[in-house]
C-alpha cells in the first residue's frame, strides 16, 4: 500500500530528532580536551555510581513491604494514598529538596525533635542527604511499579493457593517471590538510571569533592571554571554511563508505573494478626514520608505568597511559557511517532522516541552550549534550548503512554477510517483526537509538570535576570532566603500540579463528551 | 464487472489465488473453512492488503493500487463499523464527507437513510446506546449513502441472532436491488448463501474458486466443501 503522510512526517521528525540528539554529542567529541580522566573526574564518577546504586537499592527494598500492604489491604483512602505516591514523580526537584530541608535540615522538624529528646542531630548534606532525596523521589515510584506486579498475579492463582491451604510464607515463596524476581531488577535499573543524572539534588544537598555527581561537575566546569574542554570530557563520561545503564535496562522488562491503582477483585489474601498491624505501620510511614515535605512547604510558604518579589512573577511567566511550549513539542513528536509505529508496525519510531533516555539534560545542554557559543550569547538561547531539551527528555515517557493506545486505535478503527477516506486533518479531528484524548491529556500533563519543574539545562544557560521559577528557588535557597524560597516553591508546585490536572482532566472530559 | 486477474494473495507460507470475473449486480456468497483466506480475499479486493501478484479490475479499470476509499467499494467489517465517540448521524455522515463537512442537503439525505433503515429519530444517539441489530442498520445506512457499486461484507451480521440476521439480509437485499450493487458476502451458514446469493465461491486449499450456482454447489459439494459442511 502507498506510504501515508503521517509515516513520511514521522520519518522527517525522527531524522530531525536524531540530528538534534547527535549533533551536540558530536560537538562534545570534538571539543573534549582529553579522554584521560582526572582525579576529580574519577571521584565524581565513583560518587555518581555509588549514590545511584544505594538509592536504587534502598528505594526498591523499602518499596516492597509498602507495595505488599497496598496490594492486600482495602481501606478508606487507599486510592488517595496511591495517588499521593504518584506525586513525587511530578514534584519539581527543587521543591522536594526544600521540603526535605525543612523536615530533615539543620534546624528542621526532625532535628528539633531529636534535640528536645537529647539525641544527636542528623545532617542532610553530603552522601546520605543525596540518597535521602533520591529515596523520597523513587521509593513511591518503585511502590507503584511493584504494586503493578502484585496486581498482575492472576486472582485464580491466589484462589488455588487458598484451596491448597498455603499460609503467608508459602504464598510468598510460590507466588510472590517469582513475581518480585521478575519485577525488582527492572524497577531498580530504572531508578538507578534516574539517579545517575541527578543534578538539582546534588547541586543543593551535595557538592564539594566528596559529593559531586558527574552531572554537577559538568555544570561547575562550564559555569564556574568556564573550562569547555573539561565540560565536554565530563559530558562524554556521563553519556557513556547513561548509555551503558540504558543498554542494561533494555535487557530487563521495565515495569510500568502509570497504570497502578485499580482495585482488581480478589487480590492476595489479607492475613490478620501482627501482619495487619505491620502493614498499617508501613503505609503510615510511607504516607508520612511523602506528605511531610509537601506539608512543610505549604506551611512555610503560605504566609509569604502574597508578598513575593516581582522577579518571582517574571520567572513564573517564563516557566509557564517554557512548560507549554515543551508540551506542544513533545506531544506533537510523541503522537506522530506513536501513530507511525502503529501504522507501519516497525520499531524505528519507538527506538527514536526512546533514545533520549541515553542522554541527560546537562549532556545535551553542554553540547548545545558549545554549538551556540560561537554564534550568539548562550543566555539569549536559554529558553528555546530549555524547551527543546525538556521536550526531548520527556518524549520517552509520553511515547510509552501513547504507543499502546495508538496501536489499539489503529487495530480497531484503522481499516474503517481508510475505507471511508478519513485522511489528514479529518482523521486527526474525528478519529485520533477523540479516541486518544485521555492518554494525550495525561501525557501532556506529565510533560507540562516535568518541564515546569525542570532544573537542568536552564542552569547552564540562564543569565542573572533570565531565570525560570525552579532556578530562582534554587538561587533563593543558595542565598539562605528560605521563607521567600518556600513561598516561591509553593507557587511552583501549585502550578506544576495545576498544569498536570488541567491537561489530564481536559483529556478525560474531551473523551467523555 | 469485477475481474480478479491472476491474483496471488499469499503471504509467506500461506497461499491463495483467484482468477475469475463477476458480472455487475451479482450476489456472491464466499464460503469455506476458517483460515482458508475468505477475509484475505475481501481485504485484497477492498484495498486493505496488497496482493503478491495479479490485478483487481473494475469495469476495465485497474484498481489494484488504489487506496481503499478511492475504490468503488463499501466494506462492512465483522465489527468496528462505527466510531463509538460520534453520533449515529455523524457515523452515517462520514460516508458523505470524511471530514464531516455536511450541508443541509446532506443532513436531509442522512435522515432519509435513517428512515429507510428503520432508525428514524436515532440520529443524535451514540452507538453504545443502540442494540447490535440497530448498529448493523447504521452501517447499512452509510453503505446506502455512499452508493458504491460493490458491497463487501465480512460477516457483519455474525453476532446477531437468527431472526435478526434474516431481517438484515432482507434489508441488505432491498438496498442492493435499489442501488444495483454487486454484493460479495462471507458466510459460515449455507442457508444464508442459498437464501441470499445465487452464486457462491468456495475458498479452500489455497484457491478462491470461480463462482458457481449456489444450489448446485451445495447440493453436490466437492470434497473440501463436504468436509467443511460436515
Amino acid at each position: 500500500m502507498a506510504r501515508r503522510p503521517v509515516t513520511l512526517i514521522a520519518g522527517g521528525l525522527a531524522a530531525v530528532l536524531l540530528a538534534l540528539l547527535l549533533a551536540p554529542l558530536a560537538v562534545l567529541g570534538l571539543r573534549a580536551d582529553s579522554v584521560a580522566l582526572s582525579g576529580a573526574d574519577l571521584a565524581a564518577l565513583r560518587f555518581t555510581l555509588l549514590q545511584a546504586a544505594v538509592s536504587a537499592l534502598l528505594s526498591v527494598l523499602l518499596a516492597v513491604p509498602v507495595a505488599k500492604a497496598l496490594a492486600r489491604r482495602r481501606f478508606v483512602g487507599r486510592g488517595a494514598l496511591i495517588s499521593l505516591l504518584g506525586a513525587p514523580f511530578l514534584l519539581p526537584t527543587i521543591v522536594a529538596v526544600l521540603g526535605l530541608l525543612t523536615v530533615f535540615g539543620r534546624s528542621g522538624w526532625v532535628n528539633d525533635l531529636l534535640g528536645a529528646l537529647g539525641l544527636p542531630q542528623v545532617s542532610i548534606y553530603g552522601f546520605h542527604g543525596v540518597v535521602l532525596a533520591h529515596v523520597f523521589f523513587n521509593m513511591p515510584l518503585a511502590v507503584r511499579m511493584i504494586l503493578q506486579g502484585w496486581q498482575a498475579i492472576p486472582a485464580e492463582r491466589f484462589r488455588l493457593a487458598a484451596s491448597l491451604g498455603f499460609g503467608p510464607a508459602e504464598t510468598a515463596r510460590h507466588l510472590e517471590y517469582p513475581m518480585l524476581r521478575a519485577v525488582l531488577p527492572g524497577a531498580a535499573l530504572v531508578i538507578f538510571g534516574i539517579c545517575l543524572t541527578s543534578f538539582a539534588v546534588a547541586l543543593t544537598l551535595g557538592g564539594g569533592p566528596r559529593a559531586t555527581t558527574v552531572e554537577l561537575a559538568i555544570y561547575q566546569a562550564l559555569r564556574f571554571e568556564f573550562d569547555l574542554g573539561a565540560a565536554a570530557r565530563l559530558a562524554l563520561l556521563q553519556l557513556a554511563i547513561c548509555a551503558l545503564a540504558f543498554a542494561l535496562a533494555t535487557r530487563f522488562t521495565v515495569p510500568s508505573a502509570f497504570g497502578a491503582g485499580k482495585d482488581a477483585a480478589g487480590g492476595p489474601p489479607a492475613p490478620a494478626g501482627w501482619r495487619r498491624g505491620a502493614d498499617g505501620v508501613c503505609l503510615l510511614l510511607a504516607g508520612l514520608f511523602v506528605m511531610l515535605p509537601l506539608l512543610a512547604i505549604a506551611l512555610r510558604g503560605l504566609p509569604g505568597i502574597m508578598t513575593l518579589p516581582p522577579q518571582v512573577w517574571a520567572a513564573t511567566l517564563r516557566s509557564v511559557v517554557v512548560a507549554l511550549a515543551s508540551t506542544v513539542l513533545a506531544m506533537g513528536l510523541a503522537v506522530t511517532l506513536a501513530l507511525a509505529a502503529a501504522r507501519t508496525r516497525r520499531v524505528w519510531p519507538g527506538l527514536v522516541a526512546t533514545l533520549p533516555l541515553a542522554a541527560s539534560s546537562l549532556v545535551l545542554g553542554t553540547g548545545l552550549f558549545l554549538i551556540a557559543l560561537p554564534l550568539t550569547r548562550p543566555a539569549d538561547l536559554a529558553l528555546p534550548v530549555t524547551v527543546l531539551v525538556n521536550a526531548m527528555l520527556a518524549l520517552p515517557f509520553v511515547y510509552r503512554v501513547l504507543a499502546p493506545e495508538a496501536r489499539s486505535l489503529e487495530a480497531d478503527y484503522g481499516r474503517l477510517a481508510d475505507a471511508l477516506g478519513m485522511i489528514g486533518f479529518a482523521r486527526l479531528r474525528w478519529l485520533i483526537l477523540p479516541r486518544l484524548a485521555r492518554p494525550l491529556g495525561f501525557g501532556a500533563g506529565l510533560v507540562a509538570a516535568l518541564s515546569m519543574g525542570d532544573l537542568g539545562v536552564i542552569a547552564l544557560f540562564a543569565s542573572e535576570q533570565g531565570a525560570t521559577l525552579p532556578l530562582l528557588v534554587q538561587r533563593l535557597i543558595g542565598a539562605y532566603r528560605m521563607d521567600t524560597a518556600a513561598s516561591a516553591a509553593l507557587l511552583l508546585v501549585s502550578l506544576s500540579f495545576a498544569l498536570f490536572w488541567a491537561f489530564d482532566a481536559g483529556g478525560r472530559r474531551y473523551a467523555a463528551s | 464487472m469485477l475481474h480478479l486477474d491472476h491474483l496471488d494473495m499469499g503471504q509467506g507460507a500461506f497461499s491463495l489465488t483467484a482468477d475469475w470475473q463477476l458480472a455487475q449486480g451479482s450476489r456472491l456468497a464466499i464460503i469455506g473453512p476458517s483460515g482458508a483466506g475468505k477475509s484475505t480475499l475481501l481485504s485484497v479486493i477492498g484495498g486493505f492488503l496488497a496482493p503478491r501478484a495479479g490485478r483487481v479490475i473494475w469495469d476495465g479499470q485497474d484498481i489494484t493500487a488504489a487506496p481503499p476509499a478511492a475504490r468503488p467499494i463499501t466494506t462492512l467489517f465483522q465489527d468496528q463499523n462505527l466510531l463509538p465517540h460520534l453520533t449515529i448521524a455523524q457515523n452515517i455522515g462520514l460516508g458523505l464527507s470524511p471530514s464531516l463537512r455536511l450541508t443541509a442537503k446532506d443532513h436531509r439525505r442522512i435522515d432519509d437513510a435513517l428512515d429507510r433503515t428503520g432508525l428514524a429519530g436515532l440520529g443524535p444517539r451514540k452507538p453504545g446506546n443502540l442494540s447490535g441489530g440497530q448498529q448493523s442498520r447504521v452501517a447499512l445506512a452509510r453503505a446506502l449513502l455512499r452508493q458504491r457499486p460493490i458491497l463487501c461484507l465480512d460477516e457483519p451480521f455474525a453476532a446477531l441472532g437468527p431472526a435478526l440476521k434474516t431481517e438484515m439480509l432482507g434489508l441488505l437485499a432491498a438496498l442492493a436491488d435499489e442501488t444495483a450493487a454487486t454484493v460479495l458476502m462471507i458466510t459460515h451458514d449455507p442457508a444464508d448463501a442459498r437464501a441470499f446469493a445465487p452464486l457462491t465461491t468456495l475458498v479452500a486449499e489455497g484457491v478462491a474458486h470461480p463462482p458457481t450456482a449456489t444450489a448446485g454447489l451445495l447440493d453436490a459439494p466437492p470434497p473440501a466443501l463436504a468436509a467443511y459442511l460436515g
